[in-house]
């Protein structure tokens, strides 16, 4: 691959980007924040981003404008390494906020910076059937079963993917109390699984589109999306009695605010998400929201799930990744004959 | 004796400045951005090397890639050159329609042909649904990737070989006939020699474009390791992990075979011209 184009081209675009917005270098009063995000979360910083600038407005006058990318999780951290000059990064996983530590953008410790584990929302992986559930399908071992087509996308190359993975492998450990056992079914499951989309959405299209398998592994709000957007008459949500509790987090980068001078307004715009009125619409959003008082109020869409955190199970992002699903890994043994 | 022992008179002059030129926009264009994937892999050290493209999945990926990429070129030289000849040799309503349908796969981004094809293949599908009665199956297998790729390769096919079947006088083929030549004589005598060239340059250009097509394989393919993953996903989920190294080394065994290739066949070419000459 050759980095050094990718990265002209990525900083080429940034500024392309950055000069079309209207006034953007003519007036002091008005500041630009380029948010970095993942995948599904489009809609909801999409809502998040109206209600900042006029809650910034508010405060100092200043007029702010976000714009936002999205992609794979990976593919994100990727570029903003590359050099795409993202002021805040918001995406599937820590471990792709530590790639990006490694590259010095931002210092080691970025998780401890703010509160929960810099992740202002969580969600957690829940199973989507075709109504009526005629496989059948209530719980993790349900879909182990020979004959259920499980659709989840390639953790190789989609942050979702390895949610998915880590909560059917956690589930099982902890059932078990046993990593032999918990290896067992994750080779059981995915002898059920036929396609490996590159990413979440893929997997969601080919499961409600092209109509392939019995059950999809999703993120808890894509789950509800479906619902949405494909019809509450076609399809289900299950939700398993246990899972894992997915932290997106969120981080400044600090090079990057440092020479745009933006560090005030991108820490309060992340600050900013804690708020009532952030978790509000975050739980509008089918994201579980971390302020107990809204998660309270928005109750009936987010079913009692016994959730287990990654560092409870794996320790942390880095050796999880390491032992599943870098080259050589759980994954990949699984696949070998 | 001198180097040059005549000067021929070029059409155009200054061979030293269009060679400068050639040479340049080459390295630009083509050798500076390929080397990087070179001068990423050296730090690597061999035996990571060795180990990042020799793991099972990466075998089992180049030869899915190669082994798809070569059925689908074989298949496009064949409708290929049907294609071609039906839209030189024949006048009828629609002509310039279909002739400009060939460089759709051109236009279209690669992804939308993909999706079109995993969406027309699957099970609930307009295709998919009778296949799937009858047992055949073409998403998520290496059948589908094929046809991915038919897809993609077709139109390098038509387009080299129709401007040598119109500059193909129909009198030689006239003449056989009249002095006796069967039809299968006359074309495997008189028309297949002139449109060979032009039949393998196309078929050539379609497997290469066959071995690095990503955007419309993998929704057709189902990526499953050891599979169905070809080798540019391979490449893409080494990046995913951050393995610059490790994807540089796949790529540069990618590129050092293809090459090989390609320059296998352009002797061929070669050879095969002065044969015919």
């Amino acid at each position: 691959m050759n980095l050094d184009w990718i990265k002209k081209i990525t900083i080429a675009a940034s500024l392309i980007v950055a000069s079309g917005l209207p006034g953007a270098v003519a007036e002091a009063t008005t500041v630009t924040l380029l948010n970095v995000s993942y995948d599904p979360t489009r809609e909801l910083y999409q809502s998040e981003n109206t209600a900042f600038a006029k809650y910034w407005q508010k405060q100092t006058g200043q007029t702010v404008q976000i714009s936002q990318s999205h992609g794979g999780s990976g593919k994100q951290a990727r570029a903003v390494i590359e050099g795409l000059d993202a002021d805040v990064v918001t995406l599937a996983l820590a471990y792709d906020i530590d790639a990006i530590s490694d590259s010095k953008l931002l210092p080691a410790n970025w998780q401890t910076r703010l509160a929960n584990n810099s992740t202002p929302y969580t969600s957690t992986i829940v199973f989507v059937v075709r109504k009526g559930n005629p496989k059948k399908i209530k719980g993790w071992e349900d879909i182990v079963k020979p004959g259920v087509s499980v659709i989840t996308p390639n953790p190789k190359t989609s942050g979702g993917a390895r949610w998915n993975y880590l909560a059917a492998w956690g589930y099982k450990q902890k059932q078990s109390g046993s990593a032999v056992q918990a290896k067992t079914f994750i080779k059981a499951l995915y002898k059920n699984v036929p396609v490996l989309d590159t990413g979440a959405r893929g997997s969601t299209l080919t499961f409600a589109q092209r109509g392939l398998g019995d059950v999809l592994l999703a993120w808890e709000n894509e789950a509800h999306l479906i619902l949405k957007e494909f019809g509450s008459d076609k399809f289900e949500i299950v939700a398993p009695a246990v899972s894992i509790l997915a932290e997106p987090p969120v981080a400044i980068v600090d090079k990057n605010v440092a020479r745009h001078g933006t560090r005030k307004v991108a820490e309060a715009y992340l600050n900013f998400l804690y708020t009532p009125q952030a978790q509000e619409i975050i739980a509008q959003n089918s994201y579980r929201p971390r302020n107990p008082a809204t998660l309270k109020k928005y109750a009936a869409n987010f079913p009692n799930i016994k959730l287990f955190t990654l560092n409870e199970v794996f320790g942390n992002w880095r050796t999880a990744q390491k032992t599943h699903f870098n080259d050589g890994g759980v994954f990949d043994q699984i696949y070998l004959p | 004796m001198t180097l040059f022992q005549k000067k021929r008179r070029n059409i155009l002059p200054g061979f030293g400045l269009s060679m400068g030129y050639t040479v340049f926009y080459l390295s630009a264009i083509v050798i500076v951005p390929l080397s990087m994937i070179f001068f990423n892999t050296i730090p690597m050290g061999w035996e990571p090397f060795i180990h990042a493209v020799t793991a099972p999945r990466v075998l089992a990926s180049y030869r899915l890639s190669f082994s798809t990429a070569l059925f689908a070129a074989l298949f496009d030289g064949g409708v290929g050159l049907l294609t071609a000849w039906v839209l030189v040799r024949y006048r009828f309503p629609g002509r310039q329609f279909l002739d400009a349908l060939v460089d759709l796969p051109f236009a279209l981004p690669t992804a939308v042909a993909g999706i079109c094809f995993a969406t027309l293949y699957s099970p609930v599908g307009w295709l998919g649904e009778t296949l799937t009665k009858w047992n055949i199956e073409i998403i998520n297998t290496p059948t589908g990737i094929v046809v991915a790729l038919i897809f993609i390769g077709f139109p390098f096919v038509v387009r080299t070989i129709q401007p040598v079947l119109e500059e193909v006088e129909q009198e030689i083929e006239e003449a056989a006939q009249c002095l006796g030549a069967t039809r299968w004589q006359t074309f495997r005598k008189i028309l297949l020699p002139h449109l060979f060239p032009a039949l393998l340059t196309g078929s050539t250009l379609a497997f290469a474009r066959g071995i690095g097509e990503y955007g419309s394989v993998i929704f057709i393919a189902g990526n499953l390791p050891m599979k169905t993953e070809i080798a540019p996903l391979m490449i893409m989920s080494k990046l995913d992990q951050f393995d610059y190294a490790g994807a540089s080394a796949v790529a540069l065994v990618l590129l050092v075979i293809s090459f090989s290739m390609l320059l296998l066949l352009n002797a061929v070419q070669e050879w095969q011209q002065k044969e015919y000459r």
